[in-house]
């Protein structure tokens, strides 16, 4: 037990996580947060006041037990602390990484009344990777029995990989179907290197491996199997749909198809999926080395994208928003991290027009000043152009990572339903589609959010899963 | 795994290459494509579909070997696999009875100009094919062409073979005699397919090019193989590859088609593949 008394507990201040220096970091496509010693997470574990009604827990979209598996830390058996995250949280060294926990369950943590919340997410980081090893050796089996029930998940990004974990456990027969030669959707193609190491997302879905899913890649569901033939040759009882947001946004403003404009999805994919930033990989990438890039957006995929062109040799980054540091949407530990890199901010701007070289290369952009007006309805106050502000800026590379529209690959499947917005139409309880049997979650229906809630959305949908194949079976 | 069940060498460069692949030989409709990686290192490449046989589950691709990766594809023979293959991809083409249809195959593009022509065939048109190679070697699918036409032009551009001149040339011939087309389908180089919507623009004959940008996915997700077409910006791999050749932007293109040609020949000195040795893992 936590011997130390609460008023000593306090006064424990909360531990950054060790990071590379950014002078290092910038050289190299490695991890920067190098996560918790084990004296380091005895220590912040302590912090934790084991509130009963764990508000933490509350806030976290698949309800992890954080004050049981802080306690479990603080008991020295991490084991056991990263078997209490599984059981809600099949992928804990991810969402240790990559969750915006300021925005969730450390928002509501007591301490951060008046000074900092416990580190939540770096404990759940901790209590994952210092197990991996333990983990990873031992055997893994379903308790229940099989149910003889096939279900297909199509994508194999964080929704179905949630899905996935609780529809084996339930002991059915789970395929998840993924389109491109790698597994983990966003995970791999999206989340660069030096925020998500790819081993640690190819050690989750060996660890689903494991427990028996099967993943089949190069099919994309709609194209290469119909989802009609799915549910009546191939004999699955349910489908649950995780592709994902699709089709990047582009401006609409002219010169976007000048060379040296890349959409967040394409930049990030040839460095992360294709390995384009290693020097052997055969997949090519635009030199960034010496050139001035702007990327427009302000979410996490616009910092992403900064960080790699830094580390891609980039000699200015500039992040262009039309609103302020306030209104970005981004996580704060990023913006942070950006900002130690060397990225820069220019905000309250908005490109007007790309202009290019005769020979279709990017060379300046022409830039309008914005201002702040009435909130929108977005909750955040509308950027409102400045007439006669315009001013051109010389860039040679530049990103577009305003967001993504949803996924293209099933609008033509008969019975599917899409909203105003080309998300998937679902009932929000249940989250079945239009189609009976079939489910959705993640991106698909939402538009571009975050690992975490569509892991929810994942196990939201594995619950409905299991009830409706209850009820068929009567 | 997607095994090698023929391979012939048709041009110099050229392959006819026959892979196992039954789920998408199911599907394929003309005028779609597939995404490859020979090795587990290679890069993703876009590549038409000439023919599916279902009933063996194989789809037949015409490959050139002129950048890294369709090189490395091309050392690959009979009895090897290919690591990675998706599709079909893209919209299939649009077919029904046109009327009289004058298909225009240059190069490689040859191929989905005849997976095309042959629907077309079938539909019930009259198809008038027009093709073209730089010389007598590079002359591809004459006879299959031959099989399904009405009349079959093949051009050379250096008259070593069968009519001196671009496919152009003879299209205009075709105009000069005062024939009527209801619909021209083109696909093969960009300056091609240009210069025959050039042509076709005055006498509003509907044509239709089949697009071939760079492309990483090949499912709409990266936005790479944008092209300018109206005005406005489309993706080839979902919302293509064919389009009106009337409204196409073909310097855009053409110029983005050539982003990468430095950095691909300094890669192709780099490249340390080992063939001998990523063809064994792939037999695995």
């Amino acid at each position: 037990m936590n011997e130390i008394p609460l008023k000593e507990r306090m006064k424990i201040m909360r531990h950054p996580i060790p990071a590379q220096s950014p002078e290092e970091r910038i050289k190299n496509f490695e991890e920067v947060n190098s996560g918790y010693s084990p004296k380091m997470a005895l220590a912040e574990a302590q912090r934790c006041l084991q509130c009963k009604a764990a508000p933490c827990t509350l806030a976290c979209p698949v309800n992890v037990q954080i004050p049981e598996f802080i306690q479990q830390i603080v008991d020295g058996d991490s084991l056991a602390a990263a078997d209490t995250i599984l059981q809600d949280n099949f992928l804990p060294a991810i969402c240790g990484r990559v969750c915006p926990q300021e925005t969730l369950c450390e928002s509501k943590c007591v301490l951060a009344k008046k000074g900092k919340p416990v580190a939540i997410g770096n404990l759940e980081r901790f209590s994952a990777d210092s197990t991996a090893p333990m983990r990873e050796k031992r055997e893994e089996r379903v308790e229940a029995e099989h149910t003889g029930k096939k279900i297909a998940l199509v994508g194999s990004g964080p929704a179905s990989l949630a899905c996935a974990g609780d529809l084996i456990r339930f002991g059915h027969e789970v395929t998840i179907f993924e389109a491109l030669h790698a597994y983990g959707g966003v995970l791999v193609y999206g989340i660069p290197e030096f925020r998500l190491p790819k081993s640690i997302v190819a050690f989750e879905v060996n660890a689903l491996k494991k427990l028996g899913v099967r993943f089949e890649k190069n099919t994309i569901i709609g194209n290469t199997i119909a989802l009609k033939e799915l549910m009546d040759e191939g004999g699955y009882d349910a489908v649950f749909i995780g592709a994902g947001a699709g089709l990047p946004r582009f401006m609409g403003i002219p010169g976007e198809e000048l060379i040296g404009i890349y959409s967040a999805n394409e930049l990030l994919t040839r460095i992360n999926l294709m390995k384009a930033y290693k020097k052997e990989a055969i997949t090519p990438v635009l030199s960034y080395v010496d050139k001035t890039v702007a990327v427009f957006g302000a979410g996490n995929t616009a910092l992403d994208s900064a960080r790699t062109a830094i580390r891609m040799g980039a000699k200015k980054t500039y992040i262009i928003y039309r609103r302020t540091e306030v209104e970005m949407p981004a996580r704060v530990e990023e913006i942070h991290h950006a900002k130690e890199e060397g990225v820069e901010f220019i905000f309250l701007a908005s490109p007007l027009e790309f202009i290019g070289s005769d020979d279709g290369w990017l060379q300046s952009v022409n830039l309008q000043r914005m201002e702040l007006g009435e909130m929108d309805a977005s909750g955040r106050r509308r950027p409102i152009p400045i007439d006669g502000s315009e001013y051109v800026m010389d860039i040679q590379m530049a990103v577009i990572a305003i967001g993504n529209g949803s996924n293209p690959l099933l609008r033509d499947t008969p019975g599917l339903k899409f909203t105003k917005w080309h998300t998937l139409e679902v009932d929000p309880d249940t989250l079945e589609t239009t189609i009976k049997g079939v489910f959705a979650g993640g991106d698909i229906i939402t538009g571009g959010a975050t690992v975490i809630s569509a892991m929810g959305a994942g196990r939201k949908a594995a619950k409905s899963i299991q009830e409706y194949l209850l009820v068929k079976n009567k | 795994m997607y095994e090698i069940i023929k391979k012939k060498k048709i041009a110099p460069d050229i392959f006819h290459i026959e892979v196992s692949a039954p789920l998408i030989a199911k599907k394929f409709k003309a005028g779609q494509f597939i995404v490859l990686r020979p090795f587990a290192d290679s890069e993703r490449v876009p590549l038409t579909i000439m023919r599916a046989d279902k009933e063996n589950g194989t789809i037949t691709l015409i490959v050139k070997a002129i950048g890294l990766t369709t090189k490395h594809l091309a050392q690959l023979n009979k009895g090897d696999a290919i690591v990675d293959l998706l599709g079909p991809l893209g919209h299939p083409s649009d077919i029904e009875n046109f009327g009289r249809v004058v298909v225009v195959g240059g190069g490689v593009g040859t191929a989905v100009a005849f997976a095309v022509a042959e629907a077309l065939k079938e539909a019930g048109n009259e198809i008038i094919s027009i093709i073209g190679a730089r010389n007598k070697d590079f002359t591809i699918l004459e006879d299959e062409f031959a099989e399904i036409s009405e009349e079959l032009y093949v051009m050379t551009d250096d008259g070593s073979y069968k009519k001196k001149g671009f496919v152009t040339q003879q299209l205009q011939e075709l105009y000069d005699q005062d024939k009527q087309f209801d619909r021209v389908i083109a696909a093969g180089p960009l300056p091609m397919m240009r210069a025959v919507v050039e042509m076709t623009r005055p006498h509003e004959t509907p044509t239709i090019v089949s697009l071939n940008p760079i492309m990483v996915d090949g499912i709409g997700m990266c936005g790479g193989c944008r092209a300018l077409v109206d005005g406005k910006i489309v993706f080839v791999c979902v919302d293509g590859p064919e389009f009106d050749g009337h409204k196409v932007d073909f310097d855009s293109l053409m110029r983005r088609n050539n982003a990468y040609r430095g950095i691909e020949q300094q890669k192709e000195h780099n490249c340390k593949i080992d063939i001998e040795i990523a063809k064994g893992k792939n037999n695995e």
